[in-house]
């Protein structure tokens, strides 16, 4: 191991880097955009959701429900009809996702505090719409019997719902954003570091360089080492990177120890390098390299939690999901980040990450040597 | 006498594939040795086991005076290996190209320097410093190659196939070169597919489905085979080892095309 040669390649390395356009974009821009466009994008937050409204009472309270609905964030009005058909058309034609039917008999109802019956009905087509904007509207329903009746919260509303009264930890205004920026610094990391790393060894042997490098003194430990060396620093810059645009974009603070944090961080770096590793020892070219890519990243994306929740997949492609090191990493992030936990309540995860990062490095190293060979 | 490259029942297997079968021969220091043989008939097996790249699996052998197994790095620390096909980095300037190699050999950055200069003189591309390497025109990206090969002052030359697709011009170049370099002290191993180059050569090795088939000097071969021409020296031992008449000269070639017509316009 001569320290010389490696910071050679290392600094050749960085040449090739410099004047990569595509490869300085995967490495500096994909991480803005991957976290604006999940950050944004992939939300189950229900906002503005279209509400066709029939007021069957038409009085006070009855106007003042609607209101409330018309105030909240949530929903937006989007028409008053005049019979309960007519809403059902509205949801029919796709007009609206949420009808408000309010019953003749309403305000008597309130008045003589008996509980009130209000119908909502909810456009099931879009399952996660639908929950979010049935659990919402109860939660306003609920508000407003509050105030106008003084009718105590145990009584509320019948919404053909059972009331059950959830109280929301670590994310109160359950924001998709504070649970997704997360796992979207886990994917960065992961993507970014896969593809170069991949796509830095396979260059090599593409353009044939490889041929020329073997015939010289220096080592594959040294070659190794020297061209992960700028893929390290760059796969903790934008881990660093996303981490502070997480909190000025979507004002996702790290609760728990930072250090912590950064230490898992570099651990999951380990693997995800060596796995970029593994897929240049199986590509010839930078073409079967992305696609080697592609075919860890995908599935890694969606069994690892980071948009469906695990608990709820099927046993078998639960256990799939169990082989990517990032289904551990995430656990850790949102449990360092959004709970602020610590190792006593991380360890299981920790454990999984180290095993399985300690067994992608040992396929890769094996590998490695029979290719060279 | 002190050999370059001495090798004795040198063998390499790929599982039950002999790529290189029990080979033997001594290459006297100073001397241009062409290793020749068509593709896929050992000659790159060889080439890297000498370079100290992969292990052989039986027999032994020294290299500049080193073990092939033992002293694998003393050798690759000696030797200067340049190839048509690769060794470039094009997105690389010429100078980067030279810094990277002559770093990669630990030479001192003052050295280095004037390596440089000299190397960049002797490739003439004397101007050419800081253009990528994939913008020169491919005289001058073999030149650079060869360049890149020389940095360290190896004692011994590998050439693998260094002029293909090259202009005959360039080639004329090359060689004189090369030649130069010979005279000043280097040794030269050369592969290549062209008779023309291979009869510059001091002795002349043939392989042949991983067995050396012979191992002389160009002008005993003449004399054993009755023509000067290496091309047909090469044809002939392929059709006597595969037992088939698949190659028909040139000539033949042409009159079977033409029938019993008269070239005429």
């Amino acid at each position: 191991m001569n320290f010389k040669r490696m910071l050679t390649i290392t600094k050749k390395e960085f040449i090739h880097l410099k004047r990569d356009k595509a490869s300085l974009a995967i490495a500096f821009i994909m991480p803005i955009m991957m976290l604006i466009l999940f950050g944004f994008a992939v939300t189950s937050d229900v906002k503005n959701v279209k509400l066709v409204v029939f007021d069957g009472d038409k009085t006070k309270e009855s106007r003042a429900l609607i209101e409330k609905f018309a105030n909240s964030n949530y929903f937006q009005v989007s028409d008053i009809v005049n019979n309960y058909d007519k809403v059902e058309e509205y949801i029919d034609k796709g007009d609206a996702k949420v009808g408000l039917t309010i019953p003749d008999g309403f305000a008597r109802d309130v008045r003589r505090k008996e509980a009130p019956k209000v119908q909502i009905l909810v456009d099931g087509s879009d399952p996660a719409i639908a929950r979010t904007a049935a659990a919402y509207s109860m939660i306003i329903a609920n508000n407003f019997s509050l105030t106008i009746s003084g009718i105590k919260s145990s009584q509320p509303f019948k919404l053909g719902l059972i009331d059950a009264r959830a109280r929301v930890l670590y994310n109160p205004m359950l924001e998709s954003a504070k649970f997704n920026v997360p796992g979207i610094i886990g994917l960065i990391l992961q993507n970014i570091t896969v593809i170069l790393t991949a796509f830095a060894m396979v260059r090599e042997k593409e353009r044939g360089t490889i041929e020329q490098l073997i015939m010289t003194p220096v080592t594959s430990l040294e070659l190794i080492l020297g061209k992960l060396i700028p893929y390290v620093l760059i796969g903790f810059v934008d881990f660093l990177f996303v981490l502070a645009l997480g909190y000025l974009i979507f004002d996702v603070v790290v609760r728990g120890s930072l250090i912590l944090l950064i230490f898992f961080g570099l651990v999951f770096l380990i693997s995800a390098l060596a796995m970029g590793m593994l897929i240049s020892t199986i590509a010839k070219t930078q073409l079967q390299a992305m696609q080697a890519a592609f075919a860890i990243l995908l599935p890694s994306i969606l069994l690892s939690g980071f948009i469906f929740p695990r608990e709820s997949m099927p046993k078998i492609i639960y256990y799939i999901g169990n082989l990517f090191p990032i289904t551990y990493f995430l656990e850790i992030l949102r449990g360092i980040i959004l709970k602020g936990i610590g190792i006593d309540l991380l360890y299981k995860n920790m454990l999984s990450l180290f095993t399985l990062t300690f067994i992608i490095v040992l396929i890769t190293m094996h590998k490695f040597k029979k290719t060279l060979d | 006498m002190e050999y370059a490259i001495s090798v004795k029942n040198l063998t390499k297997k790929f599982g039950n594939f002999t790529a290189v079968d029990n080979l033997s021969f001594n290459i006297p220091k100073g001397k241009i040795f062409g290793f020749l043989g068509p593709n896929g008939s050992g000659k790159s097996t060889t080439i890297r086991m000498i370079c100290g790249v992969i292990t052989p699996t039986s027999g032994s052998g020294k290299v500049l005076g080193y073990d092939l197994i033992k002293e694998a790095e003393k050798i690759k620390q000696n030797i200067g290996y340049m190839s048509q096909k690769f060794s470039l980095y094009e997105d690389l300037t010429v100078e980067e190209n030279l810094d990277f190699y002559g770093s990669i050999y630990q030479i001192h950055k003052r050295d280095l320097e004037l390596r440089k200069k000299e190397l960049i003189e002797m490739a003439g591309l004397k101007g050419k410093e800081n253009s990528l390497a994939g913008t020169l025109s491919g005289g001058w990206k073999q030149r650079l190659a060869l360049g890149c090969a020389l940095i360290h002052r190896p004692k011994l030359l590998v050439l693998d196939e260094p002029t293909a697709g090259v202009d005959p011009v360039s080639r004329r170049e090359f060689w004189h070169l090369v030649s130069r370099l010979v005279k000043e002290g280097i040794t030269a191993l050369v592969t290549t597919h062209y008779m023309d180059e291979a009869s510059i050569c001091d002795i002349i090795g043939f392989i042949y489905n991983s067995k050396l088939i012979t191992i002389d000097t160009p002008e005993n071969l003449y004399k054993t085979h009755g023509t000067e021409n290496l091309e047909d020296i090469f044809i002939k031992y392929v059709k006597e080892l595969s037992n088939k008449d698949v190659v028909s000269s040139f000539k033949e070639i042409k009159a079977s095309r033409n029938g019993d017509e008269k070239n005429e316009f």
